[in-house]
């Protein structure tokens, strides 16, 4: 690919983000800092109890207080037929409480007043009269048959959701049989949540005098969230405007509708002034889409050289109260089987069943593509188990399996295509970075003296960058996505993408993209996503997906406007299309350099002189669906020091060497990569959402759900290698998620190579120092 | 309601007098009183640090503190960072190092990073990491903020600012 | 989150301070550094009438040796202890625990004061000033009176303050030469309560024996707990490795946490144990110097 110049900032140019001096200046414009004339605030009543029969609401007390403007129940919403709501996968949940509650701090009713303490001190007057019901915490038990029915409101009674299975069992049973070795691991990848730093929330505004509703909406899919506003709110699209401002994180957090944004609009709708809801931290990690949650089995089949000839996986998804899971809906289990990782064998097969439980909805994709970090973690793990096992290097292990380059495009056996991969590259560079055989040899001395130290190795593959339109949609709605790029007469430019940025940095990666492609320098164009009356439909970002879909449609786009520029130049110059050569920024003549139209002069031509048979204007637009996923990869090592004491572990060196394919901005990649391992590490050691047997949560609060602070996130060390996408139309892949998706297994790797001489083989997450101590007590290597 | 107290203070150099509830939280007197949103509120429970801001000199989070306790008192925020028409090093330094993604943890990231230098102009990593432990971001993963508060503690040494 | 409702009120001086808590009863409380009391009124856990600002009272902060005594005002923010040269040079024990609590926003309005009246065995100075012998000094209507810390903290978030009331200074006997102290503390994070924690401060005689040791728990019990079975196994002893863990075992021994998020019990008592040799050792090596 071209290098551009500095001047112009195309791909590969680390340049600074162009969204940076309003953050800077606290100029951002996040949905808290959205103030609108007459604006009201609403708060939210919620649930006690984990399974209790709502008996009666009484609102009196709550509605004599000063200030009180309204107080909105599920019985008030089921007038309206909005008392529930679909989810993102065919389920529907309740917006506020009807006939009982299933989980605690579930939605029971919405206070509106005029200011937010006004609000927060009516809720506490409204008295719910409950009665408990049995409570189901433990998805294991979810099927026994004296398990309490929680979803009475379905047909089937049963807390069953779904069986999903993929893969050839007979041939993988076969395997099972006439293998050598068999290594098996229980995981459970638990309960966490992606907590972006802003909570979730809206201002919902609707305008009695023109019909419109404006909904300010921390949205990570503006663009699908109207259309489900439109379909189950029966407003007529045209007159529903969705803006997504500025995002202070979203992980995921930010992908489905919550029963908030729902009380919000009928809030606005009933009183016509403007209703901000905004959650406090607690709400969101109580209520809002955890992640994970994925009870798993997997066994891998090998021969005595380690050479793997199979996997069979068996896995309890627990979903909670409603099946919230935003995902693809022909897949049950998002994209979990990938879980057969970066490796070649021939046989596998993966079942699922999903239950419900008293416990928050949810089984959102937390920074990664639906479900891959529960499979790449799962694989991952079971390679580990298998090197124990065998007792052969994880390193050389991981080698000898490797799909090979000369293999893509490759098939795995449950079904997926890699479009690219050098998995050996990745490897021998990380091993490279930690200088692997020192480190292995210092931890043989250091066993001899009784130290406890041990390296987790990680090397992942990732599925990014849905859909291709064949096989993916949310809700129905098909995943393209899509870029506009309008050239000014003076050369400058403004784009739109159906995308949202959420700290991503798109503002100026886009930018680059059409500076690679037209060159235009990147600081001369705006980029503007998210509000739904500008921007061409888009599914959003999360996923992976912007730079597979957006990016690519920008470039397309990009590439549409320059087809039209070389005719405006062919015509300005005089000479014909085909003795025009393209170089970022400029049409010449070939062989005459001198001869030459820039891009600026192009512009201004295409409104001022423009060409006979030509519409005037500069501009394109592109809907991009992909002809497959991006599959981008890595390796990652991590070393840890254990103390024996008090079961602490320190992360002492961290390498990441990931392959995203061709780069648009290294310091972006690099900035991405350092905040999902940072995520990785908090759920490795710190993180989990828990319930107790009567249903009540734990890790609800930023004081329990723990996020690590400088002090104990590591130094990270980062490489690149550069396999591109055959398939994407500047060769990227995705690669905010792949920190978060392959990181988890090289911590936890770490931790029990550390202990592995002692017979240890899996320790589930969060490894705390308190399950490290026990450990350690129970083999008596510590008092 | 209590009764409002009429509260007298000077913010980011200017004097304001405005009356408020007892209650009413320090940050939401100078987020919807004063309008100056740049300060923020991630969590509630004095953990996150997104509401830090300069309270005569020192750091505290304004969601953990009354309006009224501030009466007479100077405050700066974010959008206070004196900067002479151009950003100030620590701004310069955030952007130039990228020390922030999502940019909702920054104004708060950027008032503690303030009072370490100020207290402590040539800091450590270990001493920036220390200073700034108060503070949660969710996207950096720290490493480029203690590289932006290096970048400022150099460029002030050099007479920056 | 939004606290509820309360009347303020900003006393210029102790005694009208003392009034008004007298004046408006068992409903009103102190506002020194607010930074556990805010909190919890945000979770509406706590519903204060009134609010009695103590801040803007004059002479209630310092740091200073007098009488024999390192005198501590009740309203000394904790970062304040972080900065002074007499904590830095003489009391590593209170530098070790300052530096430990919370994070440096908070230090900067959190209080010593605040961090004893509030009664909470998860607050690290209790520990800290059960093992350095301290006094409480509480003013009410009366006056003074001095309260042993042994005699203060009484259950789960009391003490044996009267509600009339305020702790104004804390007083710790100068130690002699050949002291040292030291505060180990473990914790999931930054920021965090201790999952345990321990303070130990002694005085070595000339060969090198322990002439006098004070030992506190943090978080492992309903009442901060001060581990008077190691101290003994430690008196008159020099430390070596059998004393020290006899110690350290005492010390565990003494310890009755409740298992929660924090880890089970098991591993409380044990890091107890742990900790207390660490700190030993530290505490000696500070009080060779």
């Amino acid at each position: 690919m071209h290098k551009t110049s500095v001047e112009i900032s195309g791909m590969g140019h680390s340049m600074k983000r162009k969204e940076d001096s309003r953050f800077l200046q606290g100029r951002g414009n996040y949905v808290d800092d959205v103030n609108l004339p007459h604006m009201v605030y609403g708060h939210m009543v919620r649930s006690p109890y984990a399974h209790a029969k709502l008996k009666s609401i009484n609102t009196e007390a709550a509605k004599k207080l000063p200030g009180v403007l309204a107080i909105i129940t599920g019985e008030d919403l089921a007038k309206a037929n909005l008392a529930w709501m679909p989810t993102l996968f065919f389920d529907k949940q309740m917006v506020l409480a009807t006939g009982k509650v299933l989980f605690q701090a579930q939605e029971v009713a919405f206070v509106v007043a005029e200011d937010r303490y006004t609000a927060a001190d009516a809720a506490e007057l409204v008295e719910v009269e409950y009665e408990e019901l049995p409570v189901l915490v433990d998805p294991h038990k979810a099927m026994d048959a004296d398990a309490p029915i929680l979803r009475d409101d379905r047909e089937e009674k049963s807390n069953h959701i779904f069986h999903w299975e993929v893969g050839d069992k007979q041939a993988t049973d076969k395997a099972f049989t006439e293998s050598a070795v068999n290594a098996k691991v229980h995981a459970v990848f638990q309960r966490c949540h992606p907590a972006p730093l802003e909570t979730c929330g809206c201002v919902a505004d609707y305008n009695n005098a023109t019909e419109r509703l404006t909904i300010y909406l921390t949205s990570q899919a503006p663009h699908a969230h109207r259309t489900l506003f439109s379909i189950v709110g029966g407003i007529p699209e045209q007159n529903i405007r969705v803006v997504s401002p500025d995002i202070g994180g979203g992980f995921g957090n930010k992908v489905p509708i919550y029963p908030g944004y729902v009380c919000a609009v009928v809030a606005s709708l009933t009183l016509g002034v403007p209703v901000k809801w905004i959650e406090t931290r607690s709400e969101n990690l109580q209520s809002t889409g955890f992640a994970r949650d994925y009870h798993m089995t997997a066994e891998l089949a090998a021969d005595k050289t380690g050479k793997i000839k199979a996997m069979r996986v068996k896995t309890l998804a627990d979903h909670g109260a409603f099946n919230a899971a935003a995902q693809p809906t022909k897949f049950p289990a998002g994209l979990f089987s990938v879980c057969t990782g970066s490796y070649d064998y021939p046989a596998a097969f993966c079942e699922v069943d999903g239950v419900y439980t008293n416990k928050a909805p949810g089984g959102i994709a937390y920074r990664c593509s639906f479900r891959i970090t529960e499979a790449a973690y799962l694989i991952e793990r079971a390679v580990d188990v298998l090197a124990l096992d065998l007792k052969m290097d994880p390193a050389e292990l991981r080698r000898k399996n490797y799909i090979q380059p000369a293999q893509f495009p490759y098939k795995t056996p449950l079904g997926w295509t890699y479009d690219s991969g050098k998995y050996e590259g990745a490897l021998d560079k990380a091993l490279g970075m930690v200088g692997y055989k020192e480190i292995r040899k210092e931890q043989e001395e250091k066993r001899k003296k009784g130290e406890l130290m041990g390296i987790g190795i990680s090397s992942f593959t990732e599925a990014v960058g849905a859909g291709p339109a064949h096989t993916f949609d949310i809700a129905g709605i098909k995943m393209f996505d899509s870029a506009e790029i309008r050239i000014h007469p003076t050369g400058k430019a403004i784009c739109r993408m159906g995308t949202k940025s959420q700290g991503q940095g798109h503002e100026t990666t886009y930018a680059q993209i059409v500076a690679q492609e037209l060159g235009i320098p990147a600081k001369d164009v705006i980029i503007e996503e998210g509000d739904t009356d500008t921007a061409p439909y888009g599914l959003g970002t999360y996923a992976s997906r912007s730079t597979p879909t957006s990016g690519a449609a920008t470039a397309i786009a990009a590439r549409k406007i320059r087809e039209k520029a070389k005719k405006i130049a062919a015509f300005l110059l005089e000479a014909s299309e085909e003795d025009l050569e393209w170089e970022p920024g400029k049409f010449f003549v070939k062989g005459a350099p001198g001869k030459a139209k820039t891009i600026q002069e192009i512009a201004f031509a295409a409104y001022t002189n423009i060409p006979p048979g030509l519409e005037a204007g500069l501009e394109a637009v592109n809907y991009y669906d992909p002809p497959n996923l991006t599959f981008p990869f890595g390796t990652y090592i991590c070393v840890v020091d254990i103390d024996k004491g008090t079961g602490e572990i320190k992360v002492r060196r961290f390498i990441a060497v990931d392959d995203c394919g061709n780069v648009i901005n290294p310091m972006i990649v690099e900035g991405q990569i350092h905040g999902g391992l940072t995520e990785g590490l908090a759920i490795a050691f710190m993180q989990l959402i828990d319930y107790d047997e009567n249903g009540n949560v734990s890790g609800g609060s930023f004081m329990d759900y723990l996020i690590p602070t400088a002090v104990e996130t590591p130094h990270w060390e980062t490489g690149l290698t550069c396999t591109p996408s055959p398939h994407h139309p500047f060769g990227a892949k995705g690669v905010g998620e792949s920190p978060n998706v392959g990181s988890p297994a090289a911590f936890v790797n770490a931790v029990v190579d550390a202990l592995s001489h002692l017979g240890v083989k899996h320790i589930d997450m969060p490894i705390t120092p308190w399950k490290v101590w026990n450990i350690l007590k129970e083999k008596g290597i510590t008092g | 309601m209590a009764k409002k107290e009429l509260i007298k203070l000077k913010i980011n150099g200017k004097e304001r007098e405005v009356a408020a509830e007892p209650r009413l939280l320090l940050v939401h007197f100078i987020r919807e009183q004063l309008g100056l949103t740049g300060t923020h509120v991630g969590c509630d429970t004095s953990n996150c640090g997104a509401c830090t801001v300069l309270l005569n000199g020192k750091t505290v989070k304004s969601c953990t503190m009354f309006a009224v306790q501030a009466d007479g008192a100077e405050i700066m925020t974010v959008e206070g960072l004196p900067s002479n028409g151009a950003l100030h090093p620590l701004q310069e330094g955030f952007k130039e190092e990228h020390g922030l993604q999502c940019g909702f943890c920054t104004p708060g990231m950027l008032i503690s990073s303030y009072a370490l230098l100020k207290k402590n102009p040539n800091p450590t990593e270990a001493e920036i990491r220390w200073g700034i432990s108060g503070n949660l971001c969710r996207c950096t993963g720290y490493q480029n903020i203690v590289k932006a508060v290096q970048f400022a503690s150099k460029k002030m040494a050099q007479g920056g600012k | 989150m939004i606290p509820p409702a309360f009347e303020y009120l900003r006393p210029k001086t102790l005694p009208e301070a003392v009034g008004l808590l007298q004046q408006h009863g068992e409903d009103a409380k102190i506002l020194s550094g607010g930074q556990s009391l805010i909190p919890m009124m945000k979770l509406r856990l706590a519903r204060p009438s009134h609010l009695i600002d103590i801040n803007r009272i004059a002479g209630l902060s310092y740091i200073r040796e007098d009488g024999g005594f390192l005198k501590i005002g009740g309203l000394t923010r904790e970062a304040e202890l972080e900065a002074s040269e007499l904590i830095r040079t003489k009391y590593p024990l209170l530098l070790d625990t300052a530096r430990v609590i919370a994070d440096p926003q908070v230090r900067n309005l959190a209080t010593v004061g605040g961090n004893l009246a509030h009664g909470d065995p998860a607050n690290d100075h209790p520990a800290t000033m059960l093992a350095l012998g301290a006094q409480i000094v509480a003013t009410g209507a009366k006056g003074e009176r001095v309260i042993a810390i042994d005699d203060f903290f009484v259950s789960l978030f009391t003490t044996s303050l009267d509600h009339g009331e305020i702790l104004t200074e804390i007083r710790i006997p100068i130690p002699p030469a050949k002291s040292g102290g030291a505060y180990f503390k473990l914790e999931r994070k930054v920021g965090d309560f201790a999952t345990a924690a321990v303070a130990v401060q002694l005085t070595l005689d000339g060969p090198g024996a322990v002439q006098k040791v004070g030992i506190g728990l943090t978080n492992v019990g309903g009442t901060p707990i001060r581990a008077k079975r190691a101290e003994e196994a430690l008196r008159g002893k020099k430390l070596d490795a059998a004393t020290i863990g006899a110690a350290a075992q005492a010390a565990a021994d003494a310890a009755q946490p409740s298992s929660d998020l924090r880890g089970p019990a098991a591993y409380k008592t044990g890091l107890i144990k742990e900790l207390t040799k660490r700190a030993l050792a530290r505490a000696a090596e500070r009080a060779g110097k």
